[in-house]
């Protein structure tokens, strides 16, 4: 598998399946583990950290799971293959820039990532559609176990798996689900959601993790603490915490339709209407546009749009996966023309 | 309208900052902004809310003094390094500066106890070691609350772990 591969590919997570996965986009679990007797990859000298990566990966090659993935070096790499591979959520900003001694394996489905040298020496992710933390979990279980089989963790009995921020020792998880509020955010609620959610020790972020901007009514929000509550009562609080998240997001759904809003059809289809005729739009409008027609499906106003295209606009219209369609580089102004493009291609088809 | 700071650039970035209560409102390029953040982050991070945590966390006793000096055999991390990044160097760090980094988790966390899954190829050697380890924790801990009677007791585990640990190694 190669980057082409992945580009024609739709990725597991976006298949607008899974359980409510009109509101919730998707669900991840991340698991931060460390080789003992190695420095942690900020601390490691080069050498260190090239010893490092070619341990983690000669111990990956031997884990059944991973069998079907592909490892990418990034030292080397492109830049636009770099950003392509964040877009898809395979890895982080973090990791794309500083490349020393770095890599990523992804799984065929993309449903399995795994950086090297993160900020930990291992660090794997699961991916599934909708709200599906469990599935997940389950999932991400086996392969750890798996991995711990060939690598040597850094582990103690009271403090559990030891990373390089005591922020995520312990369980050294983090489970986070991406939900679409465009109703709370609305109606106003949202701040009020939003300091609820951090008084009870969870975080929220923007669409691409750690350090970006909420953008177009998508927020990931995930737990803060990792050390004390074991991951499945971990899961259990965030899906509890989602729950009402989701009902409070209908609620506002319902009344914002059932006022028979004319604004709310109004802007939602003047969003379809300016996304089905642009000639030059930003990734900015892109997204805050998709947000709407995205809720008009949902609510039944827009027919005749697939649910899994516009899913898959988010992330094909974003800057280097553009590039990658076109097979260059492209300057700002020509993404803008050809993001344009693919969005009047995509929502014509019925 | 022209960058603040270079004047050569177009400003595309518009910032408004509080000072001592004054605000004052800035308009700079890009590349400006950019090296501005840098100076931001470097100012108020990650870091150094953690490093603030830890030495919000200082034991009272007079040992703190030397904190900073407390080096990592394994990685050669020292403690003043760790309050810089706000990262530890290695797994061993976790013994080595353990009398710090239990409040730290403590505060973070508001446990110090591991109960999710446990390492399958976890050596014996390591859960004894911690074992004297935790109950050394629960001793310090009970000193300091003056509770006496618990903290002799729990003197004599340690006592009699160690007596049959050395037992075993002769």
């Amino acid at each position: 598998m190669d980057l082409k591969d992945l580009l024609n590919h739709t990725s597991e997570w976006l298949k607008g399946s899974g359980p409510n996965a009109d509101i919730v986009i998707s669900s991840r679990i991340r698991l931060a583990r460390n080789l003992s007797q190695a420095p942690f990859p900020h601390w490691a000298a080069k050498k260190q950290g090239e010893e490092s990566l070619n341990k983690a990966k000669e111990g990956l090659s031997k884990v059944d799971y991973l069998k079907k993935s592909t490892f990418f070096e990034l030292a080397g790499m492109d830049s636009i293959d770099k950003q392509f591979l964040v877009e898809r959520h395979l890895m982080s900003l973090d990791h794309a820039q500083k490349t020393n001694s770095k890599a990523v394996v992804v799984d065929e489905e993309e449903i399995v990532s795994i950086m090297i040298n993160e900020e930990d020496h291992i660090r794997t992710q699961v991916m599934q559609s909708g709200f599906n933390l469990h599935e997940a979990w389950n999932i991400i279980n086996k392969i750890d176990e798996a991995i711990s089989k060939e690598l040597n963790f850094a582990f103690m009995p009271d403090w559990g798996y030891l990373t390089a921020c005591p922020t995520n020792a312990g369980t050294g998880m983090r489970g986070s689900v991406m939900l679409h509020l465009p109703a709370l955010v609305m109606s106003r609620a949202i701040d009020r959601v939003l300091a609820a959610i951090a008084k009870l020790s969870f975080t929220t972020r923007g669409l691409y993790g750690e350090g970006t901007q909420a953008m177009g009514n998508f927020f990931q929000i995930s737990n803060q603490i990792s050390l004390g509550p074991s991951e499945e009562e971990i899961i259990d609080s965030i899906n509890g915490l989602i729950r009402q998240i989701i009902e409070q997001e209908n609620q506002a759904r319902d009344t914002l339709f059932s006022k028979n809003n004319p604004l709310l059809e109004d802007r939602i289809n003047r969003s379809l209407g300016i996304l089905k005729s642009a000639r030059i739009i930003t990734s900015q409008e892109t997204i805050e546009l998709l947000s709407m027609v995205r809720l008009g499906c949902d609510l039944g106003m827009v027919k005749g749009i697939n649910q899994s295209h516009i899913n898959e606009l988010f992330i094909i219209t974003q800057p280097a996966h553009l590039q990658k369609i076109e097979g260059k580089k492209l300057s700002s102004q020509e993404r803008d023309v050809k993001r344009a493009q693919i969005i009047r291609d995509k929502l014509s088809i019925k | 309208m022209l960058c603040n700071i270079c004047t050569k650039n177009p400003a595309t970035v518009h910032l408004t900052e509080i000072i001592d209560g004054q605000m004052s409102e800035l308009h700079i390029c890009e590349e400006c902004a950019r090296k501005k953040s840098q100076d931001m982050e470097q100012q108020f991070g990650l870091s150094d809310l953690l490093a603030g945590m830890a030495d919000f966390d200082k034991p009272k006793d007079d040992s703190s003094a030397g904190a900073v000096l407390v080096k990592c055999p394994s990685c050669q991390l020292t403690y003043a390094d760790f309050k810089k990044i706000g990262r530890l160097g290695c797994g061993e760090c976790y013994n080595t500066f353990r009398k710090y980094l239990g409040p730290l988790l403590k505060r973070i966390h508001g446990s110090t106890q591991h109960t999710g899954k446990t390492l399958l190829k976890a050596g014996r050697p390591s859960r004894k070691k911690a074992d004297v380890q935790e109950l050394r924790n629960r001793l310090n801990r009970a000193i300091e609350s003056e509770a006496f009677e618990e903290a002799a007791k729990i003197r004599d585990q340690i006592k009699e772990l160690e007596k049959r640990e050395s037992e075993k190694n002769q």
